[in-house]
């Protein structure tokens, strides 16, 4: 049975779900919606899973098309619904539909009791859908419209709780902030079609392998183009405002989209874009800058936020950050390696956090937190296996894609390479900082009510079991060949090299990989030991946000970008807006219109004069008109006998 | 003095001129009435007057048409005028002006 004609299945049995729970969910039970959206999605993933063994089964592993129907032929334009599928999408596909599954069932136990049950999973699944034509998309278009759906899902599910005031603002600031990047991503598109004449994957990269007469120039700048849509989607520097305001979200929509699928899109992009990518040397040391800049950058406000979702928020633009680096300087098995290894523990923390905040009822802020070690123990337990895989502690996930990523940027450059190193040890010291100020020291939360913090339901604990044995052994899959002592080889390069292959030569050798590792490790520790010191030792919990002084204040209120882009873009956007209203809209437009309007009223005006109401009046006009004829008629005939 | 085409035309001349001059006078709406029918009538004679001159039948048959067109106008007409009476308590044209406004 070959597996892959089922492939569609995959993409619509998310929407199926959606259809049914947006149709007609509001009459089911929860349970029902629950299962209707979590069997839909699992689906996917069952399905997946068989393509998987199957495809990894074949020697010659060409990509798998699969074209449904023509969507648009304009032209030498043919583009259609179809679906490729290789070892790369494969990857991707298996983390959205695996981890998306997870969160799926999460979501029941979270979400239990929420006004607009069935639009949420609606909405989850409306994301999926969006989400796997994203990644199995054939073509650059149906990428893009999965990129745009995801985008829509991410508004609706941040815009989630409609009644507060900040939810739909971070909603639409979350749209509008990525509708600047798609602006980007457009241009790139249009610039695709104008130079090459295909939007399809794999006809593309056939064109730039025979090579093409398209100059430097142009692919800098549709790589550049691409790369802009793909800062907003994936809130990297300078677009990365609108994520740690969308944890406005229910904190599940903020572990699938936020974090482990979504924000990821935009390293797949560059990776299937790779043949691109490679030809303009300029957009990838753009990106691996602008990556390495949002990676420490991102990191430092982690180090101050006490909100427990921001500084997972802040850690998710950091470790993107990682991902791009990666990408940018041409290990693109580096960057999907540590996007498949942050899905998994992203998506355990925030689904952490997620319990914590479950069992806390809505408290967020981590200085009402503490000692919650004993009252939630599998929360703790899988928490504390996150974040040491993202801390980068040896042989867990997070270590070996992470060190990995240092590793082939220290073959890059060294500067970029210190700008991570930094950034992971950050890394390290948020979080334990995170675990210390809400597992440990005394309990700050006041419980009353006879409201008890207990452990979440197992329809809740279960996927963060999973999800924490995926974090703790998912790096295995990629082992650097000098700790591949028994020589099972990197499997997760091996398997990706039918697609996407590396093409950052390796100037460095095994001494200097053994040395940037030790670092890691060594940087790993030092930020565990400060965070060990202020937050544990000391017990030192921040005061509240007035107390907060001097260069802390300015790192806790995110280095003042917001209040910046409210200045500058923002304002300078409504002034523009308002000028253009002022002067063009009131008088060229409302002239144009008014002006139509007043003319016919002015000759309606004149003609209104001759309905007098008198009979007389017309039998005259009448006559009048009549005569008139008739002389013109007798002239006529006259002339016609005189001549 | 033998009767010509030419004395029949002038008296439906001067028949459909008073007529016309009767429309646009009068406001009284039952003289405006008889004086269209004035005007029709003019017209009848001067097609059959050309029937007769043609030696063709196809004018006098017109004018059975026009008799009966006539007829029912009146007919509409008069009870149109009928009901303005009973609105207004007078069938002088001149009053019947309210879609003016």
């Amino acid at each position: 049975m070959n597996f892959s004609e089922y492939a569609w299945l995959i993409v619509f049995s998310p929407f199926i779900g959606f259809l049914i729970n947006g149709l007609v969910g509001r009459k089911f039970s929860e349970k029902t919606i629950g299962l209707i959206g979590s069997l839909a999605s699992t689906l996917s993933f069952v399905i997946s899973v068989l393509i998987f063994f199957q495809y990894s089964a074949l020697s010659q592993k060409a990509p798998i098309q699969i074209d449904l129907f023509k969507w648009i032929v304009a032209g030498g334009i043919n583009v259609s619904i179809g679906y490729q599928i290789d070892s790369l999408s494969l990857v991707m596909v298996l983390v959205v539909t695996g981890v998306g599954s997870l969160i799926h069932f999460y979501s029941i136990g979270y979400m239990h009791g929420e006004k607009g049950f069935a639009r949420y999973f609606a909405y989850l699944n409306l994301f999926m859908f969006s989400m796997l034509n994203l990644v199995l998309g054939n073509n650059i278009l149906l990428m893009f419209l999965g990129w745009e759906g995801v985008g829509l899902c991410s508004y609706l599910l941040i815009g989630y709780y409609y009644e507060t005031d900040y939810a739909p603002t971070a909603g639409k600031k979350a749209f509008i902030v990525n509708r600047i990047g798609d602006f980007g991503f457009l241009i790139g598109i249009f610039l695709i079609i104008q130079n090459f004449g295909t939007l399809n994957f794999t006809e593309l990269s056939t064109v730039v392998a025979k090579g093409t007469s398209v100059g430097n120039d142009t692919i800098f700048w549709i790589t550049l183009m691409l790369f802009v849509g793909a800062t907003g989607k994936s809130a990297q520097i300078p677009l990365y405002v609108w994520l740690p305001d969308a944890m406005a979200g229910p904190t599940p929509v903020s572990a699938l989209i936020h974090a482990a699928t979504m924000v990821t899109s935009g390293v797949y992009m560059i990776a299937r874009l790779s043949f691109l990518y490679v030809l303009a040397p300029e957009t990838m040391a753009i990106v691996a800058f602008v990556g390495g800049a949002t990676a420490l950058f991102a990191a430092t406000i982690g180090t101050q936020q006490n909100d427990i979702k921001k500084v997972l928020a802040y850690s998710t633009v950091s470790q993107l950050g990682f991902m791009f680096m990666a990408v940018g300087v041409g290990a693109f098995t580096a960057g999907i390696f540590h996007l498949v290894t942050h899905a998994f523990f992203k998506a355990l923390l925030f689904l952490g956090s997620g319990s914590i905040i479950y069992a806390l009822h809505h408290e967020q802020d981590m200085r009402n937190m503490g000692g919650l070690r004993k009252k939630l123990p599998v929360t703790f337990f899988t928490f504390l296996m996150g974040t040491l895989a993202i801390a980068g502690t040896p042989f867990f996930s997070g270590f070996f894609s992470k060190d990995e990523i240092l590793w082939k940027v220290f073959n890059y450059s060294s500067l970029l390479f210190w700008m991570g190193a930094l950034a992971a040890m950050l890394t390290s010291f948020y979080m334990f900082r995170l675990v210390f100020m809400t597992f440990f020291g005394e309990m700050r939360y006041h419980e009353h009510g006879g409201h008890h913090v207990h452990e979440s339901p197992a329809v809740m604990t279960v996927p963060l079991i999973i999800l924490a044995v995926l974090s703790v052994f998912g790096g295995f899959m990629g082992i650097p060949h000098v700790l591949d002592v028994f020589h099972v080889g990197n499997y997760f390069e091996h398997f990706l090299s039918s697609s996407v292959k590396d093409s950052l030569p390796i100037v460095f050798g095994t001494k200097e990989e053994w040395g940037t590792m030790s670092l890691s490790v060594i940087i790993a520790i030092i930020g565990f030991t400060i965070a060990y010191v202020i937050y544990l030792k000391k017990k030192y919990v921040p005061g509240d946000d007035s107390t907060i002084k001097g260069y802390k204040k300015v790192i806790y209120n995110k280095y003042y970008v917001d209040e910046m882009y409210e200045r500058t873009v923002i304002s300078g956007t409504i002034r523009i807006s308002k000028t253009v209203y002022e002067y063009f809209d009131k008088l060229v437009i409302d002239g144009i219109v008014n002006g139509v309007g007043k003319s016919i009223r002015r000759i309606g005006e004149g003609i209104r004069g001759t309905q007098t109401g008198l009979v007389r009046d017309y039998m005259l006009t009448m006559i009048i008109g009549v005569s008139i004829m008739l002389v013109y008629v007798l002239v006529n005939k006259f002339m016609m006998i005189r001549l | 003095m033998e009767l010509t085409i030419n004395h029949y035309l002038v008296l439906s001349a001067i028949l459909f001129s008073i007529g016309t001059a009767g429309v646009l006078i009068r406001r009284t709406g039952i003289v405006i009435l008889m004086s269209i029918e004035l005007m029709l009538n003019a017209v009848n004679i001067t097609l059959v007057a050309f029937s007769r001159y043609q030696q063709q039948v196809t004018g006098e048959i017109l004018v059975f048409f026009v008799m009966a067109v006539a007829a029912a106008e009146a007919a509409v007409g008069l009870a149109i005028l009928v009901v303005v009476y009973h609105h207004k308590k007078s069938v002088d044209v001149d009053e019947i002006n309210s879609l003016r406004r």
